[in-house]
């Protein structure tokens, strides 16, 4: 009685593990499947691509994934069989099983099987390389240059004269009219990663390597992302934010943005105090002497909804914050504190706020 | 102190030994068994330590814009745990396992060189006093002093003198140049002995698995530490002597150093789970009753996984931007590679197959090692498809995946190991019922975390950030994630406390309590220090069957 | 020993690679046209060493120790000329070429992968001087052949080493 017990207790026991790791596996599966939208992009998922690339991606991963998830359940209900079926039953241990050593026509079939699994995956899997990694760049294709620094993006478009930061303006792609964007990589410290899953798989930016990379939006919208290379002590605030444009709105940016900075004569003095101290060094402001790399154009500051590569929203209070102490927003940021008065730093944010 | 030394302790106060004369002879021991031992409790220090590492992780992203610890204290965390997890635990325990058992399994009275053992296993242990020494100093014990905060590959030019500021990540170089130099000298060893000191009778075609998967991994140790140690001395060169091997402002590559670390990285994973692998074929087959299933198709795959091992390195970098053509070529060995890998996992599904399989310990975690192993293997393959990977490389998805292996496949089967092995080193039994609330626990933790870790990846949260935004979805994830680690953290303090308990209070084992077949059954528990009385000769590749079964014995068969 | 070669030879193919990787892409400074002069003469001093040491081995599983103990110095004497060799190189390199590890890829690459190579030239060195110290002292005889003859794979390694570097280095990638 005590032995029956025991054994239930056994297959109880096996069976909630079995559950539990199926229960694993679905919710695993239902992650995985999740593409749920949500109508303003605020979830990067990579099921929910919005761009050519992406979506072959998509349905690569999806072949995969039903590969992948075909073998989990022939084994896992072979593995849960055996595991119940098989289990030691009766208190006579001294009667040991039947004693196989292997079978060669089973070891056969599944060495073969495998391989031409293999095979299928591999074919399937260096076509969608073909396909994206060697695409041909269009005439129509809007250029972009990336530069990855610790911890902000910088965007030039080398032939439609533009220089900005941290949020990527591309237009919206029509299949029967492509316009894709196609992106160079570069570094200007470490190595960073492009990643905007909705849009594109990851590309890396290496220093003293180019590297290449494309979308094709098919919605407009703004799509989140962030560095995906470990580049540093903020490396976890190094955000992307792309802003898919209508081809008009895509223009009129466009046409802003190639504007000298916003001469406002009634910031005066917060223009003097950042001419000069030492914000020149970093910072350009176009149309006037400011011509600093380092740190991020300011000419169209105002354009951008948010500042220190998606750490904080564009307001006069963070503003603020982030002239005067940059560690409360990005503590280890390149950025010093500028240490400057009150009034100094009043009038200066007066004036970065005209850099319309 | 060890519990074996506690034991030799009691006994030999009683001879008149005192507490000095013991440790004296511990550090300065020779044997096989004892440096296993303490190889073993070696690690078990550094697992607690890097656990506790990874709770203040899970604790500081358990919310959006957590703020328990900086992100200079978070970015040395993760490259501390990743590290010290590798290198201080599994290599170690691994090595431990490996040299208490070889020379017993292969009816050897010690291994080849055994000077040569003890001076791997202290230049293990100083390399990983020398990689904690980096907290003292710098920003102080709260900052985390100077500890490495470059990731555990760490990737130039971040580790140049520009961008790693400081000595941080020079405690990284030297402490593994140090202990990889350790690593090398147990693989000559191991390799060795399992070469030339066979016992009569016992081919490389009779040889326990567990002797065979000691030897790849000692063989891979040998091919891949050495690319580290290099790149590790170059690395130094551009440190200190104002080399230029990975400056990218003269014209250096930092993909080379990408190249060399994985080189190293990849075959190093092999290291990491071939032992494991042997854990799992020598547990199953017993409490399965019945011989391992496909011996011969399960050395050659072994020795597949080897070779092939060495060629799969660049799927860790698919997203750097190499050619397509590259990128198929890794791609196709990534895929081959879960040929033989799979020919493993039905060879353990075909010695269950038509056994009597007994619930002990040590086999509910080998169990367990199958079905999680299984999807640690197909989220590989998914990994391995480059266009997929340049989704989900360095996200949460690749973390939850290795964790698979290295937790959920690794780790349970060493925990199967502990439980089968324990009573062979001790003379006592592990307690069963603790053993398996520390199973049941360690399983629910388990899942708790790794299953969830899968989908933030999915969702787009990227490696190595110390916090990250609201409202992308990954809050309630994080939140569960945590939870279950914290459970975990749990089942291994019972684990802990069953080892303590155990060496006191422990049933007695006799020579064989689990009524197995390899050859370090036939001797006392705790074996004494030569081993065997007389070399054995040995008939087939399960010599106490043949002996317990003189009417059916297995030379018949193979 | 096997096995340590296997080690060692991993450890220098990857400082080889490196060098043929960065060959011809430094951006400033001599290159190795200008400034190498191919060591033939010490070269063949250390390979000429690996003869000696063969034969001294040789020797010694004979018995012959005083033939053993002579060629065994002249061994050592050969590898030091190698040594000096080197160092005269270098020093040509440094003064009048202005060739440091810091100069450019190519200083870099060179003196790492020369200088490990000497690393161990000089490791393989210091073993013979002491098998010659102990051999002098009368302790070495036939019983120790087999040691001795470990050692000499060591030494045949390092010159094995030498031939592969000096292709790299002074040949293929002038």
């Amino acid at each position: 009685m005590v032995e029956k017990h025991k054994t239930e207790w056994r297959v109880i026991v096996s069976r909630a593990m079995a559950i539990l790791v199926l229960l694993g596996g679905i919710l695993l599966a239902a992650g995985l499947c999740n593409a749920t939208p949500a109508s303003d992009n605020t979830v990067p998922s990579i099921f929910d691509p919005r761009s050519t690339t992406a979506e072959s991606i998509d349905h690569l991963s999806r072949f995969v994934l039903a590969i992948t998830g075909l073998i989990f359940l022939v084994v896992f209900s072979l593995l849960t069989y055996a595991t119940v079926k098989f289990r030691s039953r009766d208190a006579n241990t001294n009667r040991e099983p039947a004693q196989v050593y292997g079978s060669t026509q089973i070891e056969l079939a599944w060495t073969v099987i495998p391989i031409l699994i293999v095979v299928v995956l591999f074919f399937a899997t260096a076509r969608v390389i073909h396909a994206i990694q060697d695409a041909p760049k269009p005439p129509t294709a809007v250029e972009v240059t990336a530069i990855g620094h610790q911890f902000w993006w910088e965007f030039r478009y080398p032939v439609l004269g533009v220089v900005t930061a941290n949020e990527l303006h591309v237009p919206v792609s029509d299949p029967n009219h492509p316009t894709p964007t196609f992106l160079k990589l570069l570094s200007a410290d470490t190595d960073h990663s492009f990643w905007v899953p909705q849009l594109a798989g990851k590309t890396d930016l290496i220093p003293n390597r180019l590297n290449q990379m494309w979308i094709d939006p098919q919605q407009t919208g703004i799509f989140l992302g962030q560095c995906a290379q470990y580049c540093g002590t903020q490396h976890a605030k190094m955000l992307l934010r792309v802003s898919v444009d209508t081809p008009e709105a895509f223009d009129a940016w466009i046409h802003a943005q190639k504007q000298s900075a916003n001469r406002d004569d009634k910031e005066v003095a917060g223009r003097h105090v950042f001419e000069t101290t030492a914000c020149v060094n970093c910072h350009a402001v176009g149309g006037t002497n400011a011509t600093g790399r380092f740190g991020p154009d300011l000419t169209h500051l105002m354009s951008r909804s948010t500042i220190a590569a998606g750490a904080a929203e564009n307001t006069n209070e963070n503003l603020r914050l982030w002239i005067q102490n940059p560690d409360a927003i990005k503590p280890g940021s390149l950025m010093p504190a500028m240490k400057l008065s009150d009034p100094d730093l009043d009038a200066l944010v007066r004036y970065l706020e005209t850099l319309h | 102190m060890s519990p074996d030394a506690m034991a030799i302790q009691a006994a030999e106060v009683d001879a008149g030994r005192t507490l000095v004369q013991v440790l004296h002879e511990w550090v300065t021991t020779v044997d096989h068994k004892r440096l296993g031992i303490l190889y073993v409790l070696l690690a078990l220090m550094f697992l607690l330590i890097g656990g506790l590492e990874a709770i203040i992780i899970r604790i500081q992203l358990m919310r959006a814009h957590n703020d328990f610890v900086s992100p200079q204290v978070f970015n040395r965390m993760f490259t501390m745990h990743g590290t010290t997890m590798i290198f201080f635990v599994v290599m170690p325990v691994m090595f431990g396992f490996a040299n208490y058992l070889v020379p017993l399994m292969i009816g050897a009275r010690d291994m080849a060189f055994p000077r040569l053992n003890a001076f791997g296993f202290w230049l293990t242990a100083f390399g990983g006093l020398l990689l904690y020494f980096s907290f003292v100093g710098g920003n102080g014990l709260y900052g985390a002093g100077n500890a490495p905060d470059v990731g555990w590959f760490a990737y130039a030019p971040l580790t140049s003198r520009a961008f790693s500021v400081g000595h941080s990540t020079d405690f990284w170089t030297v402490a593994l140049l140090v202990s990889g130099f350790g690593s090398i000298a147990t693989a000559i060893n191991i390799i060795t002995t399992v070469l030339c000191l066979r016992c009569p009778g016992m081919t490389l075609n009779r040889m326990p698995l567990l002797a065979w998967l000691n030897l790849v991994m000692a063989a891979l140790v040998i091919l891949a530490v050495s690319p580290l140690t290099a790149a590790q001395v170059m690395l130094s060169v551009d440190r200190y002597l104002g080399g230029h091997f990975f400056d990218t402002q003269a014209g250096g590559s930092a993909a080379l150093w990408m190249h060399f670390f994985w080189i190293f990285g990849h075959p190093e994973v092999y290291v990491l789970v071939l032992p494991a692998f042997a854990f799992a074929s020598e547990i199953i087959p017993v409490f399965s009753r019945k011989p391992i299933f496909g011996y011969p198709a399960m050395v050659a795959a072994t020795v597949c996984i080897g070779f092939v091992g060495m060629t799969v390195w660049a799927h860790h970098m698919f997203t750097i931007g190499m050619n397509s053509a590259a990128n198929a070529f890794f791609v196709l060995t990534t895929m081959i590679i879960a040929v033989p890998t799979g020919i493993k996992i039905f060879n353990w599904l075909g010695t269950i197959w038509g056994g009597k399989i007994q619930f002990k310990t040590p086999m509910l975690f080998c169990l367990g090692f199958l079905f999680q192993f299984l999807i640690a293997g197909l989220t590989g393959i998914m990994l391995g498809t480059a266009p997929f990977n340049w989704q989900l490389g360095n996200s949460y998805f690749v973390i939850a995946h290795f964790h698979y292996v290295i937790v959920g496949g690794i780790m349970f089967c060493l925990f199967g190991a502990f439980y089968y092995w324990f009573p062979k080193v001790t003379g006592r039994m592990l307690n069963e019922t603790l053993g398996k609330l520390h199973f049941w626990l360690f399983l629910i933790g388990f899942h708790l975390t790794f299953d969830t870790m899968h989908i933030p990846g999915v969702l787009g949260m990227p490696r190595r950030i110390y916090t990250y935004e609201p409202a992308r979805g990954w809050d309630t994830l994080n939140l569960i994630i945590t939870a279950g680690a914290f459970i975990q953290g749990f089942a291994i303090l019972i684990f802990v406390v069953n080892l303590v308990f155990s060496c006191f209070r422990g049933a007695k084992a006799g020579n064989d309590p689990w009524d197995a077949w390899t050859l370090e059954w036939s001797v006392s528990s705790p074996p004494p220090s030569y081993n065997f009385a007389s070399i054995p000769t040995v008939g087939s590749r399960r010599p106490l069957w043949d002996r317990k079964h003189p009417e059916d014995p297995d030379y018949r068969y193979e | 020993m096997a096995t340590l070669i296997i080690a060692e030879s991993a450890i220098f193919t990857i400082f080889v690679v490196a060098y043929l990787f960065y060959a011809g892409k430094s951006l400033t400074g001599p290159t190795p046209r200008e400034v190498l002069n191919a060591p033939i003469f010490f070269s063949i001093c250390l390979l000429s060493s690996s003869l000696t040491i063969h034969f001294a081995t040789k020797f010694l599983e004979q018995g012959r120790r005083g033939a053993f103990l002579g060629l065994l110095s002249l061994t050592i004497l050969l590898g030091g000329l190698f040594l000096y060799g080197t160092g005269r190189e270098w020093y040509r390199l440094i003064y009048e070429h202005g060739l440091t590890v810091s100069t450019n890829l190519f200083g870099t690459t060179y003196y790492s992968l020369v200088g490990l190579h000497a690393f161990h030239v000089t490791a393989g060195l210091l073993m013979l001087s002491i098998v010659l110290l102990f051999g002098v002292a009368g302790r070495v005889g036939r019983e120790q052949s087999s040691r001795v003859d470990v050692l000499s794979l060591y030494w045949h390694f390092v010159d094995a080493v030498w031939v592969v570097v000096f292709t790299v280095v002074y040949v293929v990638a002038r």
